[in-house]
């Protein structure tokens, strides 16, 4: 008996350390908050997919933020206030992405925030962003972000239009004379947006999908739909997709001798696609920011100037391929340091200022306003081509 | 239900109503939900794989049709979230019972790899049935909760009812452990020719503890779905599944605490790694947002290597040590 009741009392001691080690690992997790109180800074709010099946997108992003704020705080800050840049990682997961915006919000204050890069992720973040009136610029491409846009007053987006990107291609083929289109495009968020738009406005341009036909990611051989689209008498095949999976479309078609043009979309505008695809790559047609051939641009051009600046900053910095994604980041910087500039740190001050914001970026010429929260349009993208294994400009 | 278990019941209980009071930045509340949520769908898990002694690799499915029932129904349909998720929990439970018939006559690592290709397949389908599902852009605009005319709008309510559900949900748990059908269902863990033989309708209890571990995790997606207010694919897909695994695995399977725990720490231990990271950085060292993931593996690591009882259980016997060490100190001082 007395056994039992000193044991049971060495017991509670035990636990009683136990408890205290959850207890000040609690504490520790909840009290890292006071350690920014620094108010002579702008504290703006960073989301970016920096690892994880995302990161692609991610990865070059954070490199660009990080590359700018550390040019700009070396150059005396805005204002003389250093910009100081609260990075988050989302994964590429929804539920990291709420949890990365609240706490940006709440824990750092910050006036605005940069990111997400996925569309998934950034519609998670939205609803929170809303609720609490800070800008949220998402890098992400989805249009459905900014709609209803009387719901959506605290939210923007850098990247360009998946449906002016279907216009351009429209545009081009109504100047060949084309019209019977075969549309294929991989199981994704970007290929089911593709899809969507392609389907959707043909009949303003006067345009017949004669085939539809998609893939999954994963997919090695298109023969089966590319045959299909072959004898449902297509003059042209329009291929929307953003996996690796399609550089095996040009192939393909190359082994089954369809002469017939491809013209893909701006998922393609990424170089390993191309060299992926080889020889069978050359001359097809895709729409994309001007980032990806800076070289092959005249350099009359009101965005040559900027572009060859952050290529070769970044190249050199980073040494890896400028992207259009790291481009959104540099766009984003670009108008919140402006912003900070002219109207200081007041997120309002901030919302009102980029819905008037004009500007010239890597993206394209900027043009908000309160209707439109992207300010993007059609000539945001410049028609690119496959030469010698390098995208150049199609008609310069 | 046993003394300890009220204890516990009743020390979660003032913990959470007074937690809000200490913790007053939503960022917390918010993370905090998120783990409520893990706990929900972890206690069903629990009551599978610790007492039934059944495995589960396709719980995330069950978690996505309840928030997908709530997406579709409330989003699209405009009915009451409350009918939705009704509608959720009796799909969860029908397709956990046609799901169970077949695979639970299947052992070991057979049933592993059945529940395993049902979490893919319902995956699938959220992604290419575009028309009902939005495909991977998923479902906008889920309204939040009302509770008695109170919408669940902050994180400061949404917390109080999540967390709520979470202790009825321990409640009706435990009460089920201690019963006749939770001592049948640990005779079936034990062997299950043996619970067979004394009596124990072994197939029936293995479809019925199938369901109602579905059940739980479908009500965590319908809260996730309200609490979020945007669902897509992305949350639901196998390494969720995985995750929840782990989670019930890491506190310990042998107890409803265990289950509890380990969804507590998985789910806070990110956030926690990722204020490192901040504490780091505002120290002027360098610090990788990589370096979480590998912090985060090693942790689960040495978890496994020197608790692999999980945490509840691995606490004990670190009690069980320490007080003989105290005991034999003691002896050695009288004598």
């Amino acid at each position: 008996m007395m056994i039992n009741l000193r044991r049971q009392k060495e017991v509670r001691a035990v636990k009683r350390v136990l408890w205290c080690g959850f207890v000040l690992m609690f504490v520790f997790f909840f009290s890292t908050a006071t350690l920014y109180a620094d108010s002579k800074a702008y504290h703006v709010g960073c989301i970016f997919a920096i690892t994880g099946k995302a990161s692609w997108l991610g990865e070059p992003q954070k490199n660009t933020v990080e590359m700018l704020a550390q040019k700009i705080n070396e150059s005396g800050g805005i204002d003389g206030k250093k910009l100081v840049l609260h990075i988050e990682d989302t994964q590429g997961d929804n539920t990291r992405a709420v949890n990365a915006v609240k706490k940006l919000i709440k824990k750092f204050n910050v006036c605005a925030i940069l990111g997400p890069s996925r569309s998934g992720t950034s519609m998670a973040a939205i609803p929170v962003a809303q609720a609490a009136n800070i800008p949220l610029i998402s890098c992400a491409s989805a249009e459905i972000m900014l709609q209803p846009i009387e719901e959506r007053g605290w939210i923007f987006k850098l990247a360009q239009n998946d449906s002016d990107a279907v216009r351009k291609i429209y545009d081009h083929l109504v100047k060949r004379g084309l019209k019977k289109v075969g549309v294929i495009t991989g199981t994704t968020g970007f290929g089911a947006a593709g899809r969507d738009f392609l389907i959707k406005m043909a009949p303003e341009y006067g345009m017949e999908i004669v085939a539809d036909e998609t893939y999954a990611p994963g997919d090695t051989d298109m023969t089966a739909q590319l045959v299909k689209i072959r004898n449902s008498g297509a003059q042209v095949i329009v291929n929307w997709s953003i996996v690796p999976a399609q550089s095996i479309i040009p192939q393909n078609m190359k082994q089954l001798k369809m002469e017939i043009p491809l013209y893909q979309s701006h998922g393609f505008a990424n170089i390993k696609y191309a060299q992926a695809a080889g020889e069978a790559a050359e001359g097809l047609i895709f729409p994309a920011a001007r980032i990806m051939a800076v070289d092959t641009l005249p350099k009359r051009h009101p965005q040559y100037a900027l572009m060859a600046e952050y290529k070769s900053e970044y190249e050199s910095t980073y040494k890896d391929n400028v992207s259009t994604f790291g481009g959104h980041a540099y766009d984003g910087i670009h108008l919140l340091s402006g912003a900070l500039e002219k109207v200081g740190d007041d997120p309002a001050e901030i919302r009102n200022y980029i819905e008037n914001a004009r500007f010239v970026g890597t993206g394209g010429i900027f043009c908000f306003s309160p209707k439109d929260h992207c300010g993007l349009d059609k000539t945001a993208f410049e028609l690119l081509t496959v030469k010698n294994g390098k995208f150049v400009v199609l008609e310069p | 239900m046993r003394h300890k278990d009220y204890m516990g019941l009743g020390i979660l209980l003032l913990v959470i109503i007074f937690l809000p009071f200490v913790i007053t930045n939503d960022y917390y509340l918010g993370v905090l939900v998120f783990t409520a949520l893990n706990c929900l769908t972890c206690i069903g898990l629990c009551l599978l794989m610790g007492y039934a002694g059944q495995i589960s690799l396709g719980h995330a499915a069950f978690y996505a049709l309840g928030a997908y029932a709530t997406g579709i129904l409330t989003a699209k349909l405009g009915w009451s979230s409350w009918m939705a998720m009704g509608t959720g929990v009796i799909i969860s439970a029908g397709v956990a019972f046609l799901v169970g018939v077949p695979s639970l006559r299947l052992k070991g690592h057979y049933l592993a790899m059945a529940t395993l290709g049902f979490g893919a397949i319902i995956h699938i389908v959220l992604i290419a049935a575009v028309n009902m599902t939005g495909g991977p852009s998923g479902v906008v605009g889920i309204p939040s909760l009302h509770f008695f005319g109170i919408e669940l709008n902050t994180d400061t309510r949404f917390f109080y009812f999540s967390w709520s559900t979470v202790i009825i949900g321990l409640l009706l748990a435990l009460n089920l452990i201690h019963s006749r059908v939770g001592r049948g269902l640990r005779a079936i863990h034990g062997s299950e020719d043996a619970a067979g033989s004394s009596g124990v309708n072994t197939s029936v209890y293995k479809i019925k503890v199938f369901m109602v571990s579905a059940v739980y995790a479908s009500v965590a997606g319908s809260l996730y779905a309200n609490y979020v207010n945007y669902i897509d694919p992305g949350p639901f897909d196998v390494m969720h599944s995985v995750l929840l695994l782990t989670m019930v695995a890491v506190g310990g399977m042998h107890t409803i605490w265990g289950a509890i725990t380990g969804a507590t720490v998985l789910s806070l231990l990110p956030e926690f790694l990722s204020s490192m990271s901040d504490y780091f950085e505002s120290l002027g060292l360098s610090y990788q947002p990589d370096y979480d993931t590998l912090i985060y593996g090693g942790i689960l690591l040495l978890m496994m290597l020197f608790l692999p009882e999980g945490l509840v259980d691995g606490m004990n016997s670190i009690r069980r040590i320490t007080s003989t060490m105290f005991i034999r100190a003691r002896k050695k001082l009288v004598f």
